[in-house]
């Protein structure tokens, strides 16, 4: 188990663009990995994982260096590794129009597994994903929790020599991710499998034996998770929020001053924080101002924002540049924003959201969490006016937007899941047709997309759908934003976002609903929820779970007591085997 | 007042934006322009039923000065090339059967001494039937230049036929083809923007994004459409210039007449291609959609064959079809000067898709469903 | 070993591809619905043969003579005269598009007739250059008819000078019939169709939903995928083509002279060098709608407009012959019309069938370069 199955030397690859220039996807890289083990890739967007992971899989030929993988020369040979690894890319090419089981079978017979091995390897595979109930689904029909274990499933029809696995839990629920990486770990244990995954989750980076953290086309550290953690020693807290207020109020704070605090996220109610290594005692004194703190032990996820402030110090950090300006602020009235009654919406036979109930105060974060297919985006599209209602009472700033007046949609703003603006147009000419289209006269218009444009730290004459992840994102906020809207829709605006772009977006929409702004928003990431004044979660089109995080977490009993993601997964699988018992009863 | 400035101000917005994304890179900006130029000039001068250089062969067996007679005729005309001169009749069949020669004139052994005595003396034609049209054409042809020839020994009939046609002189097919194309082959490609439109922002998840600013289903309607009806006259006007400059088919009518049928016949075919992508819930429904429907609407427009030569049922069905009415509309304000009146009835039809279509995309926007 | 895999692997994509093709309603829809559409359209919709021109007939002359040289057209199955009092209203029918022609029997007719030279003029709307031949043609042998009952009747006066007749003899296609030639090119339509219309869509939507990239870190090999991607393709063109066969025959009536088999084998042929270019389409522009625009552009309409299909390519200048021949539409539509009308023609079929395997390999060489294997 000593052997390498990957080694690259000074491994460079380039993509050249004539309008934009060349871009070092992948520069100079050089690293050893080990066989028979987990390795991750970690890093923000554009530090080439995906580059290099196409590498691997002789997808790209690398421009300069050398690279073998399984002791191959896979420039060279490509179709000799592409016969013996397995590779999963961030998003799957499952055949939608074909049947799970057609998929599995094709993937089998590509691969030529013998028949023989087939029926325990499938069983296996159908048992571990929990989808042996849906051998005959269309694929294109599973949820994208769903998918992607079927995705991996396709790629493990067989033991390969090496497994790769490019983002495989981007927009994924907690309890699919969960079954995701037992699958993974399981065949590491059993069969010595030697996976190298890339990943945005510092909590799966942490599982790995080795961790390569990768900025720019280059390895900037790498080691065994342990020794990663260290370079945050001494210099990890929590702090105590003080009562009455919100985490985030005192997340904001903190992490407004970078010269003392390198990090800072809400976690159980309290914030958890890092200090700067030199960071001056005093002033540190005046900024926690009699707030309790403790030492806490560091984590990954510590170590890593670390080591990316550092290099973000060459660049002014981007949290500065989008702090929104302050919305004028409405009194809070303590009349609901949103009033939803008994809302119900089939598909067919199908439920998709049962008798639904909730309402959402001016200035409030509202969290709708859920797995994969609970019903969220159907509540969601429901609420924008996207999709009609079967029965049931809905209003947003008093009125059902599927029947109101054009007029009253001008008052909210959405941002949708994936980027939905016009990709060949640049940042500016986005912002003035949605500006117009949203009937802002010619000044108004121009200052908006001024501010815009300076808030979100956009390059106006950008083309858009060229834009890396993470700006894509804020354009699409600057957007929604563009018409000061009273109620903000944001679903899933941080899947696929590395650590540092999802601080920068908190930030903005704490901001914000301090300004007055309502804010709803869905998400797959369970520390999020903390920043939410309030969250439902939703599971099979039911509200299990409707409250303030910490009352979520106290529903939740001991599971939910550590963090919001085990408390999550405590209250959907406590739901799902109550479901199961009256089902059998 | 101010609700009409804003409905305006935001559904030019949406026009601009629909421009600016069509008309953006170079490449999808030759991606409209170049294939109309292209097709106009290819088949200008390929889509031709006129005989130019047919090829015929001759099989001269009596050798006499009224066969060299007829064939100098036949080569004076320019409309027929000889390529071969036979030396018996086994050789036909090869000419034929290659297509080396569309037709061959066989004069018998004894055609000059029966041309000598009163009576017929016939020459034989042998023609390719294959292609029906130019069959015919060559027939029809070689049957003039005889009777020149005849007129020439002095028969005289007692009836003769003076013809004179009207609008096309010379019978010249292009004349027919062209202005036709002025119509088709712009709709061919506003009718697929048109039918991409909405489809590819659904599949983009843009749409959902339009669907929730203030924009009504109208403002959208009208975005939609007219970047894709402009793009339809800029193609129109293209083949247009082309075919009065470089073609030189002198027109006849009012350009503001031929314009309107145009305007009218392009809102119409939009109006399908929006329905067409309103329904669609991906780019590839809306393109095989358009495909079903692009053949039948060619062929039942009296593009390459007349509609009254159709089955009455058929001719029925062509009155849906805007293709029709618009190759009409164009082809006799060109070439025969129709006056609005004289085409007046064309719009009726036009007008009533457009109503159907039109109306039906804008409610399809907020009530199809994926 | 090794073989056999391969077998296996190939077997698996042709299953993958077939399911596919066959959950996709609108892709069987486009694959054998829109043929029998054509097929009907084609064998009963498109027609150069006139019947019942409207002939507005203006009698300024009404003798007994006159009424007896116009006679012949109103027996005529081809022209239908619609009686009219005035060359104003006569004209105005003209405009209104509701006469293709004007027969007008002037008022001296009768005397000149007498005198031995009687003019009949006859306006036709040249817009539509066929149809007015067409009526022009009809007209002259209406009238000619007449004079031979003339002539009958008046032996005596009968010019007995020579004249030259012509004796038309037109080979392939005795009746003139337009559906002859039109039907055995739809079957050169249909298989560009389905070349056009649905391989063109089917690595651009690959690329675009991302499935390559999953398919391509797997043992399956370029060729492979090529293959697998033509198989169930030609299935829907075989079935296509036995439609188009039958309605030829038992529809239409079309001869069938020459050998069945040779001209099922060139259609097979043909059909793989459309499919191949539907592919190598899909496979250089990765964009189902730029597929689909060039497909159009590029395959489709040439082959409806430039191959020989309606248009003789002999009246065509040289340079469009040359971008006609560089179609591999064209080789196929002259065969195949040979095959039906003329019979088995071997220097044609020869030379044919030689061009289309060659553009068949070429492609099929060039698509499996497209899938080879590579995101940069």
């Amino acid at each position: 188990m000593t052997g390498l199955t990957v080694s690259a030397d000074a491994l460079t690859k380039v993509f050249r663009d004539a309008d934009l220039g060349d871009l070092r996807a992948v520069d100079g890289l050089s690293l050893s990995i080990r066989q028979g083990e987990l390795t991750a890739l970690v890093g923000p967007d554009g530090a080439g994982k995906t580059t290099l992971m196409r590498m691997f899989a002789g997808l790209m030929t690398p421009d300069e260096g050398s690279l073998r993988v399984l002791g191959i020369d896979v420039a060279r040979h490509p179709q000799r590794v592409q016969d013996r690894i397995s590779y999963m890319p961030q998003r799957f090419g499952l055949y939608e129009d074909l049947s799970v089981q057609e998929n599995l079978d094709l993937y089998a017979d590509l691969h030529g597994v013998p028949i023989s091995e087939r029926e325990d390897r499938f069983a296996r595979m159908l048992e571990m994903t929990d989808m042996a109930r849906f051998t005959d689904r269309p694929a294109g029909k599973l949820s994208s929790g769903m998918k992607q274990k079927l995705g991996l499933a396709c790629t493990l029809v067989r033991s390969p020599d090496l497994l790769l696995l490019d983002e495989p839990s981007v927009g994924v629920d907690p309890l699919s991710r969960r079954d995701l990486w037992k699958i993974v770990q399981q065949l590491v244990d059993d069969e010595g499998l030697s996976v190298v995954v890339s990943t945005s989750y510092m909590d799966e980076a942490e599982r790995c034996a080795q961790v390569f953290v990768m900025h720019k086309g280059r390895v900037l550290a790498d080691g065994p998770p342990g020794s990663l953690r260290e370079k945050a020693g001494g210099l990890t807290f929590t702090a105590e929020t003080p009562a009455g207020t919100p985490a985030r109020d005192l997340q904001a704070r903190l992490i407004d001053r970078p010269d003392l605090v390198i990090d800072a996220v809400p976690q159980g109610g309290n914030v958890r924080f890092i200090r700067q290594p030199g960071a001056d005692e005093p002033r540190m004194g005046d900024l926690l101002d009699g707030i309790e703190t403790s030492a806490r032990p560091e984590e990954l996820e510590d170590a890593f924002m670390m080591l990316l402030r550092q290099q973000e110090d060459e660049a002014p950090a981007s949290l500065a540049a989008t702090r929104p300006a302050e919305v004028a602020t409405p009194s809070k009235d303590g009349k609901p924003v949103i009033a939803v009654r008994d809302l119900v919406r089939k598909f067919g036979d199908f439920t998709a959201v049962a008798s639904t109930s909730f309402d959402v105060g001016r200035g409030e974060i509202f969290g709708l969490l859920g797995p994969n297919g609970a019903g969220k985006t159907t509540t969601f599209r429901m609420l924008c006016g996207l999709l009609p209602a079967t029965s049931g009472h809905l209003e947003v700033a008093g009125r059902d937007l599927r029947t109101a007046r054009a007029q009253a949609r001008a008052r909210i703003g959405y941002v949708a899941q994936k980027f939905a603006l016009y990709g060949n147009l640049t940042v500016r000419e986005n912002l003035q047709f949605f500006g117009s289209a949203y009937g802002l006269g010619r000044r108004a218009l121009r200052d908006r997309i001024a501010a815009m444009i300076e808030q979100f730290d956009l390059d106006p004459e950008a083309k858009s759908g060229l834009l890396p992840g993470g700006y894509k994102q804020r354009l699409a906020m600057a957007t929604g934003l563009l018409h000061q809207p009273e109620i903000l829709f944001l679903d899933e605006p941080t899947s696929g976002i590395d650590p540092l772009a999802r601080r920068a977006f908190w930030r903005t929409i704490t901001a914000l609903a301090k300004g007055g702004v309502t804010i709803i928003i869905t998400t797959h990431f369970m520390e999020e929820a903390e920043y939410c004044d309030r969250i439902a979660i939703q599971d099979a089109g039911e509200m299990l779970a409707i409250g303030t995080p910490r009352e979520v977490r106290d529903m939740a009993g001991t599971a939910g007591a550590r963090d919001m993601n085990s408390a999550f997964i405590a209250i959907v699988e406590s739901a799902r085997a109550e479901r199961g018992r009256r089902a059998a009863a | 007042m101010q609700a009409i400035v804003l409905y305006i101000s935001q559904t030019l917005a949406l026009i601009q934006k629909e421009l600016l994304a069509l008309l953006k890179d170079p490449s999808s900006r030759a991606l409209l322009l170049a294939p109309a130029l292209m097709q106009t000039l290819l088949f200008g001068y390929g889509a031709t039923y006129d005989l130019t250089h047919a090829p015929y062969a001759v099989l001269d067996q009596s050798r006499g000065a009224a066969s060299r007679e007829i064939t100098a005729r036949i080569d004076g005309t320019g409309v027929f090339k000889r390529v071969a001169t036979l030396q018996n009749a086994n050789q036909i069949a090869a000419r034929i059967d290659s297509g080396d020669a569309l037709l061959v004139i066989v004069f018998p052994p004894d055609f000059e001494s029966r041309l000598a005595a009163p009576g017929d003396a016939p020459m034989q034609v042998i023609l390719d039937g294959r292609n029906s049209a130019t069959a015919g054409a060559a027939a029809a042809q070689v049957g003039s230049i005889v009777a020149a020839y005849n007129q020439s020994l002095g028969v005289e009939s007692p009836i003769s036929i003076v013809r004179r046609a009207w609008f096309n002189p010379n019978y010249e097919s292009r004349w027919n083809l062209m202005p036709a194309m002025i119509a088709s082959l712009s709709m061919l490609q506003t009718l697929m923007l048109a039918a991409l439109s909405v489809a590819r922002e659904r599949e983009q998840g843009t749409f959902d994004q339009l669907l929730v600013t203030p924009l009504t289903p109208s403002q959208i309607l009208i975005g939609k459409a007219v970047p894709s009806i402009l793009i339809g006259l800029v193609q129109s006007t293209i083949i247009f210039l082309i075919i009065l400059f470089w073609f030189r088919i002198p027109m006849a009518g009012s350009v503001w007449l031929l314009y309107l049928g145009l305007v009218t016949f392009t809102i119409a075919a939009v109006g399908i291609g929006l329905s067409i992508s309103a329904i669609s819930l991906t780019m590839q429904q809306a393109m095989l959609y358009t495909f079903m429907l692009i053949m039948p609407l060619m062929l039942l427009s009296g593009l390459l064959t007349p509609v009254r030569n159709m089955p009455q049922i058929l001719q029925i069905a062509t009155y849906v079809n805007p293709l029709r009415f618009g190759i009409d509309t164009v082809r006799r304000v060109y070439l025969e000067g129709a006056t609005f009146a004289d085409v007046a009835p064309n719009f009726i039809p036009l007008l009533c898709v457009a109503a159907v279509t039109l109306p039906l995309a804008a409610w399809l926007f907020r009530h199809r469903l994926s | 070993m090794s073989r056999s895999a391969a077998r296996a692997r190939l077997v698996a994509l042709i299953r993958k591809e077939t399911r596919q093709m066959l959950r996709d309603r609108s892709n069987l829809f486009v694959g054998l619905a829109l043929p029998v559409v054509l097929i009907l359209l084609f064998g009963y919709g498109l027609s150069f043969d006139v019947t019942d021109a409207r002939v507005a007939v203006v009698m300024e002359d009404s003798s007994a003579a006159t009424v007896n040289a116009v006679a012949g057209l109103v027996g005529s199955d081809y022209l239908n005269p619609v009686w009219t009092r005035s060359m104003v209203e006569a004209e105005q029918m003209i405009r209104a598009g509701e006469a293709d022609a004007i027969l007008r029997v002037p008022a001296d007719f009768t005397r000149n007739l007498a005198a031995g030279g009687g003019q009949l003029q006859l306006i036709l709307n040249g817009v539509d250059s066929g149809t007015a031949q067409a009526i022009e043609g009809y007209a002259n042998s209406a009238i000619s008819n007449a004079l031979l009952h003339l002539s009958d009747r008046q032996a005596d006066t009968a010019a007995q000078s020579a004249s030259v007749s012509v004796v038309q003899r037109t080979w392939f296609n005795e009746a003139g019939d337009s559906t002859w030639f039109f039907v055995p090119g739809l079957i050169a339509l249909v298989m560009t169709l389905i070349g056009a219309f649905l391989t063109s869509l089917l690595i651009a939507r690959e690329w675009e939903r991302g499935t390559l990239e999953s398919l391509f870190v797997t043992p399956a090999r370029p060729t492979e995928m090529v293959l697998a991607k033509l198989a169930p393709y030609v299935v829907i063109g075989m079935i296509d083509l036995v439609m188009c066969l039958l309605a030829a025959k038992f529809l239409f009536g079309v001869p069938m002279r020459g050998s069945l088999w040779i001209i099922i084998l060139s259609s097979m042929l043909y059909l793989m060098v459309s499919l191949a270019l539907g592919l190598v389409i899909s496979g250089l522009t990765r964009n189902q709608f730029a597929a689909s625009q060039m497909a159009l552009l590029a395959s489709f309409m040439p082959a409806m407009m430039l191959s020989g299909f309606v248009f003789d390519l002999r009246n065509v200048p040289v340079a469009i012959q040359v971008v006609s021949n560089l179609l591999p539409a064209t080789h196929f539509m002259g065969l195949i019309k040979t095959l039906f009308m003329a019979g088995d023609y071997w220097p044609q079929i020869l030379r044919a069938n030689a061009t289309l395997a060659l553009y068949a390999t070429v492609l099929v060489l060039i698509a499996r370069r497209t899938l080879a294997k590579k995101l940069d």
